[in-house]
């Protein structure tokens, strides 16, 4: 049965009508077309979903829609200023070569965005385990994780 | 003109898409009134369809349509073709056993397509398709390789006895076994190299879509090379003409292999679409993934070498049974023989090899190409039997193979392959440096006082990349061109399209490529946009696989900017008055000799395309130039790698605390994404060794069929890396490029063993070297 | 995912009134709905308790470490409270899963899933903590039955855990390295006289490891432990682990969450 989901996405509020058996990364990706957010399995073990949901990163292939109403999410695409100026993070991952194919690496930025958030000068080992949740298979995490470490200091300097 | 763009680290074209959201993958394409296809899968590795009863399914929400193997027989749908013929041992064709896009009555792995369900959405497809009733009588199935060949086993394929795809040899066995007789010491392991699941981040997926008014059909589908899987698809499956299908694969996450392949879900979609009238969408989830993207790898070796008093090489012997899996994929019957046997002289100089592959049919998923693809098991083989020679041999494991090394070239090695040029002394100087060898000794002793065991691993690679020679390879039985196509379309103002068959899925050809074109050009990269995987943009292509790229699709743009600027030459002596012989050409300059005129490119450009002043007797407006270019020799990368780990014996973990490589590509065009590829690829190697393995029970399911069994590493399982390189350049392509997309993957498994075996003081110990088979192994030892 | 109905309750009791045949009580869904999404489980209601106020939370008083059912295992693990009065409760809250799990996974669904290879259920065991539901209490010691079976009725909704603060303690976990779940993870508990350990993922369910806990008993100390043999009898055998190798590791993690403990 279609029910009604009411959510704020990227700073807008929105209202879809699903069945109640949808997903959330369901409603971001198919009614919303915001196609930033990926799925890459079906166990909640690639993090390729990553979105935050109230200020948290969540896996949005494990959470329900009806679970988000009247949450504040935010998906990849609304991480960049509205001029198009990349966040910090997006700009470390960028200059570190912290992404190949691309695919990981919205999830990834999404974790780093709220990791760094309480991690300004994040060790190498912090980070490493800060990425338990995303896997990623092209870049071997070594530039993934400098830039997480570039990023956080970036954004702890308020860039 | 600015800074050579060449050699440089230029931060990526496609990041800021990629980083913002804006990524166009095939699942972000949407067609209107699409409808969506669930494939049901055979739940048994062997049985016989007896019955298949559609009616509840039918009477599902949503439901739009199911059609079965029968229905795909009426429609005279061809099988999946196989693209590379092996000869036999007696000159015989390998066996080719049909390999039905839906099956024929007979299903011969878990995974295996039954039938395609298509309704309105992706849930209600799944709904219909759990309604689909499937009669199946079960057979017995035989899923490892080393037993396809057994007495009694379960046979797969009426026209493959004994499950017997191809004994295949190479090499001169009498003279090899003189070699052995005289040997002061024999080396001999026997392994297994195990069987890898692909696992690009990003899930096959594929849209077929017909146009009535057109009779045409559009396939977007996650692929390495568009253009090949066109070809397959047309000429051997559809019987269609190539003008009426148009292949995309925008973005694509990752490939490592898995996507070069046609597949059948994309024949599936394609020829739905048009019986149903609307655009169909497959997306495969993970757990489909593990069952249907083709796997890797799956070698059972015994392989020895002989060696006289000094540790000289003198002859290697190998044999080899390669499990092909249930059905030939596209490339399979390849990678167990071109791409393995031939590399088997490593970087040395053993006089005579003999190696000789059985090929087997078993009820487990298709093997084909996965990263390295035959080169890893090759350098495997080798460097597993240095190492463990040198420890036997009480020779330090570099020595050895210094004293083995190919130090003059070209050099033809014993089994097929010619090496341009290399430098091995120089990569195993840089690695031992970079590694700290020297300084091992002290790290081991601190280890050991925490209690844990150390170890080192070295592993000197080589591979055959910049696949291929069409004549060699068409002489090895591949069924198809090897070379690649570039378009270079200068537009009216001086700035670039280029338009490549080449493909990426993460390597970066919009940025290096696109580095190769300003620079020769003197432009600002910004004017230069690459374009690739569309087969209606661009006029032909092979793909991206093998390390190809920049070797064999960069040539083929080099060559295309050749005729460009040769153009360009003509016009700018027109314009200045000059004979064409008189004027010089350096990115983006021309200027007639012993004087101060001068052309910019760009005002040639414009001269071209708004023609005033322009030699009209002599040229066409215009500057457009494409260029077809097929290689002279495969290219030879090789490097030198040292792994250093350290294992807790009363867990059985092993840490991976230094990871060395240095290589040789050639001539590097951007360092970072090099570096990147490199990082990537001994990932990919390390997880082979430390965590990856595919698992079948003896009923043939796949027990490692999700994340939660399998074991792709995470960014807590490896170390940062210490990356450099050594150049040799490449003597046949004028960028003097080699490619590096494999190398990691290729070297690093050996290395990573070797420096396991090391730390616990054994001969040899199964891959992937589990906690569990680490402590096992120990256990074992007492 | 198999269709079904969605309901929002407002209080535990409304809840408790669904929960009735084929529904399900829905918490974090880390575990619900990916077994819903692999169609390995299809109720016919979801009852989502995420909005019911209350069932959130985290209180100390000193003696116990009260922790709400839909309490997140990231709140767990940063909250100031419990890493104060049982800093190995919070390590452990902090090793489940990954950072986006933890956001939404909480203490009650893990407790009554029971999975053999969760470790909530090994701090429940040995910190002998006490399940509050809408129904009434349970001992730690009588709550877990076997493989994801617990003393929970029907429709019975866990409201909150108490936690006893140990005087010292250390959880300490083999990771599975493809799920990352415990392929063996031992709580150690030293309250003073009495100790007790209780061992996840190693069996079909969390147990309590007597010859481990009279040994630290009389002497708290790691080489209480270091040569206490598991018995192979009865533990779990998959690709990851024999009985014989986890067996091996209940020893070395005892040892070792003991060493840590006294850190
Ligand atoms: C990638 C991944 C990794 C994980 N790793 C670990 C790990 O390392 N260790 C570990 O322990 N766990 C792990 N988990 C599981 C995780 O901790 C789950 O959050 C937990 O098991 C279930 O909690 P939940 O709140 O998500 O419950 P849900 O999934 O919502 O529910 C689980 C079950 O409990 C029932 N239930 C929920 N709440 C109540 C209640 N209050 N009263 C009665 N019944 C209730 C539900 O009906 C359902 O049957 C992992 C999960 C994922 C996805
Ligand atoms: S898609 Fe959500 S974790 Fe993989
Ligand atoms: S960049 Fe390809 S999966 Fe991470």
């Amino acid at each position: 049965m279609a029910v009604k989901v009411s959510l704020k996405v990227n700073g807008k509020s929105v209202s879809v009508e699903v069945e109640e058996r949808t997903l959330l990364v369901t409603v971001i990706r198919e009614n919303l077309r915001l196609t930033g957010t990926h799925v890459g399995c079906d166990t909640a073990q690639c993090g390729a979903c990553t979105v935050s949901m109230n200020g948290k990163a969540v896996k949005s292939c494990s959470i329900l829609a009806m679970q988000a109403e009247g949450a504040d999410v935010m998906t990849i695409e609304g991480v960049a200023k509205a001029d198009g100026t990349l966040h910090a993070m997006q700009a470390a991952f960028k200059e570190h070569h912290g992404l190949q194919c691309g695919f990981c690496t919205p999830g990834m930025v999404m974790n780093a965005i709220d990791f760094a958030k309480s991690h300004p000068n994040p060790s190498e080992q912090e980070i490493r385990e800060a990425l338990e949740g995303n896997l990623c298979r092209c870049t071997g995490y070594h530039n993934i994780v400098k830039a997480i470490g570039a990023g956080a200091k970036a954004m702890a300097a308020g860039k | 003109m600015g800074a050579p763009l060449i050699g440089a680290r230029v931060e990526r074209k496609e990041d800021y898409r990629f980083l913002t959201g804006a990524g166009q993958y095939t699942d972000d394409v949407d067609l209107p009134r699409q409808a969506y296809a669930v494939f049901v899968r055979s739940p048994h590795a062997h049985a016989v369809i007896k019955k298949i009863n559609s009616a509840k399914a039918k009477k599902s929400p949503g439901f739009v349509a199911i059609y079965t193997g029968e229905d795909f027989a009426a429609a005279k749908l061809g099988g999946l073709p196989c693209g590379w013929l092996i000869t036999d041992v007696n000159g015989q064709p390998m066996k080719e056993p049909p390999h039905p896009c839906l099956a024929q009555g007979k299903v011969r792995y878990v995974g295996d397509q039954v039938a395609i369900v298509v309704a309105e959405t992706s849930e209600q497809a799944r709904d219909a398709a759990g309604l689909v009733e499937v009669d199946y009588e079960v057979l017995p199935a035989v899923v490892d390789g080393s037993r396809a060949r057994a007495k009694g086993a379960p046979q797969l394929h009426e026209i493959a006895p004994d499950n017997t795809c191809y004994v295949w040899a190479i090499g001169d066995k009498a003279v090899t076994d003189a070699a052995f007789a005289k040997a002061a010491h024999v080396t001999k392991l026997e392994f297994i190299n195990n069987r890898l699941v692909p696992n690009a981040m990003e899930p096959r997926v594929a849209i077929g879509s017909y146009s009535r008014s057109d009779d045409n059909y559009t396939l977007y589908v996650a692929s390495q090379n568009p253009h090949v899987e066109r070809l397959l698809m047309t000429a051997f499956v559809m019987g269609l003409p190539e003008h009426k299908v148009r292949v995309v694969a925008g973005d694509v996450g990752g490939g490592f292999g898995s996507k070069i392949y046609l597949y059948a879900e994309d024949v599936a979609v394609t020829w739905t679409s048009k019986q149903i009238n609307r655009p169909v969408k497959w997306t495969s989830d993970r757990s489909e993934a593990f069952l249907t993207d083709a796997h890797g790898r799956d070698h059972h070796t015994v392989a020895e070498m002989a060696m006289d008093k000094d540790g000289k090489f003198l002859g290697m012997r190998v044999k080899t049974t390669a499990n092909l899996g249930a059905y030939l994929s596209t490339f399979a019957s390849c990678v167990p023989t071109i791409l393995y046997a031939t590399l088997l002289a490593g970087q040395y100089k053993t006089p005579v090899i003999h190696c000789e592959v059985t090929a087997v049919f078993t009820n487990t998923t298709p093997v084909d190409a996965y990263r390295g693809a035959g080169r890893p098991e090759a350098t495997y083989v080798v460097e597993r039997l240095v190492e463990t020679a040198a420890r036997e041999m009480k020779i330090d494991p570099a020595e050895i193979r210094r004293r083995n090394f190919i130090t003059e070239f070209p050099y033809q090695t014993p089994v097929a392959l010619q090496y341009d040029i290399g430098n091995y002394n120089a990569t195993m100087d840089a690695v031992q440096k970079l590694a700290d060898v020297s300084g091992y000794a002290s790290r081991k002793k601190a280890s050991e006082a925490k209690g844990r065991l150390r170890g080192l691993g070295y592993a000197a690679y080589i591979e055959a990349c910049g696949i291929a020679p069409s004549a060699v390879a068409g002489a090895l039985g591949a069924r198809a061109g090897l070379f690649e196509a570039g378009e270079v379309r200068v537009h009216p103002t001086g700035s670039v399209t280029v338009f490549t068959g080449s493909h990426s899925h993460g390597q970066g050809h919009e940025t290096t490529f696109a580095q190769v074109v300003a620079d020769r050009l003197g432009m600002p990269i910004e004017n230069v946009d690459i374009v690739h995987g569309d087969t209606s943009k661009i006029l032909f292509g092979m793909g991206t696989y093998g390390s190809r790229s920049i070797a064999v699709g960069g040539t083929a743009i080099v060559k295309a900017l050749d005729k460009v600027i040769a153009k360009g030459r003509k016009i700018a002596a027109h314009l200045m008055e000059a004979a064409e012989s008189d004027v010089e050409y350096d990115r983006g300059v021309y200027t007639v000799k012993g004087t101060d005129k001068k052309k910019m490119f760009g005002e040639v450009a414009f001269a071209a395309y708004v023609p005033h002043n322009y030699p009209h007797d002599k040229l066409e407006p215009g500057l457009n130039e494409n260029a077809f270019y097929d290689p002279a020799n495969f290219t030879f990368p090789a490097g030198s790698y040292v792994c250093e780990v350290e294992v807790d014996p009363e867990t059985g973990v092993v840490k991976v605390e230094k990871f060395s490589a240095v290589d040789d590509f050639g001539n590097i065009i951007n360092p970072m994404i090099v570096e990147g590829q490199v990082h990537g690829g001994l990932t990919q190697g390390i997880g082979q060794a430390l965590t990856e393995g595919a698992r079948y029970d003896a009923t043939g399911q796949l027990t490692t069929g999700s994340f939660m069994d399998y074991c792709i590493p995470r960014a807590t399982d490896v170390p940062f890396y210490q990356v450099d390189t050594r150049v040799t350049a490449c003597t046949h392509n004028p960028l003097g490029v080699k490619g590096c997309g494999e190398a990691g993957a290729i070297g690093a498994p050996a290395a990573l063993m070797n420096a396991i075996t090391d730390a616990l003081g054994v001969k040899d110990m199964p891959m992937p070297a589990s906690p569990q088979a680490v402590w096992t192994a120990l256990k074992n030892k007492k | 995912m198999h269709a079904f109905k969605y309901h929002r309750p407002a209080s535990v009791n409304d809840a408790a009134a669904l929960a009735k045949g084929e529904a399900k009580l829905l918490a974090g869904g880390q575990t619900l709905v990916q077994t819903m999404k692999l169609r390995l489980a299809s109720p016919s209601d979801i009852i989502d308790l995420g909005t019911i106020k209350d069932l959130a939370g985290i209180k100390s008083d000193g003696k116990s470490v009260t922790v709400g059912a839909m309490t997140r295992h990231a709140e767990v693990a940063h909250s100031a409270d419990v890493k104060k009065a049982i800093p190995a409760l919070a390590a452990l809250a902090g090793m489940i899963g990954d950072r986006q799990v933890r956001a939404m996974g909480t203490c009650g669904g893990s407790i009554a899933n029971n999975d053999p290879a969760a470790d909530y259920p090994a701090a429940v065991l040995a910190l002998n903590a006490t399940i509050t539901t809408n129904k009434g209490k349970y001992e730690a010691d009588k709550f877990f039955k076997g493989m994801f079976t617990t003393a929970l009725g029907a429709g019975e909704i866990i409201t909150s855990v108490s936690f006893q603060v140990p005087k010292r303690a250390a959880y300490t976990k083999f990771k599975n390295p493809a799920s990352r779940f415990a392929i063996v993870g031992v709580f150690v508990a030293d309250f003073g006289g009495s100790v007790r350990v209780a061992v996840t993922g190693a069996g079909p369910a969390v147990f309590r490891q007597a010859d481990m806990e009279k040994a630290l008993g009389a002497k708290f100390a790691p080489e209480s432990v270091a040569n206490i043999k598991q018995k192979q009898d009865g533990l779990n055998s998959d690709m990851h682990a024999s009985a014989e190798y986890r067996a091996h590791l209940v020893t070395v993690m005892a040892r070792r969450a003991v060493e840590a403990a006294l850190r």
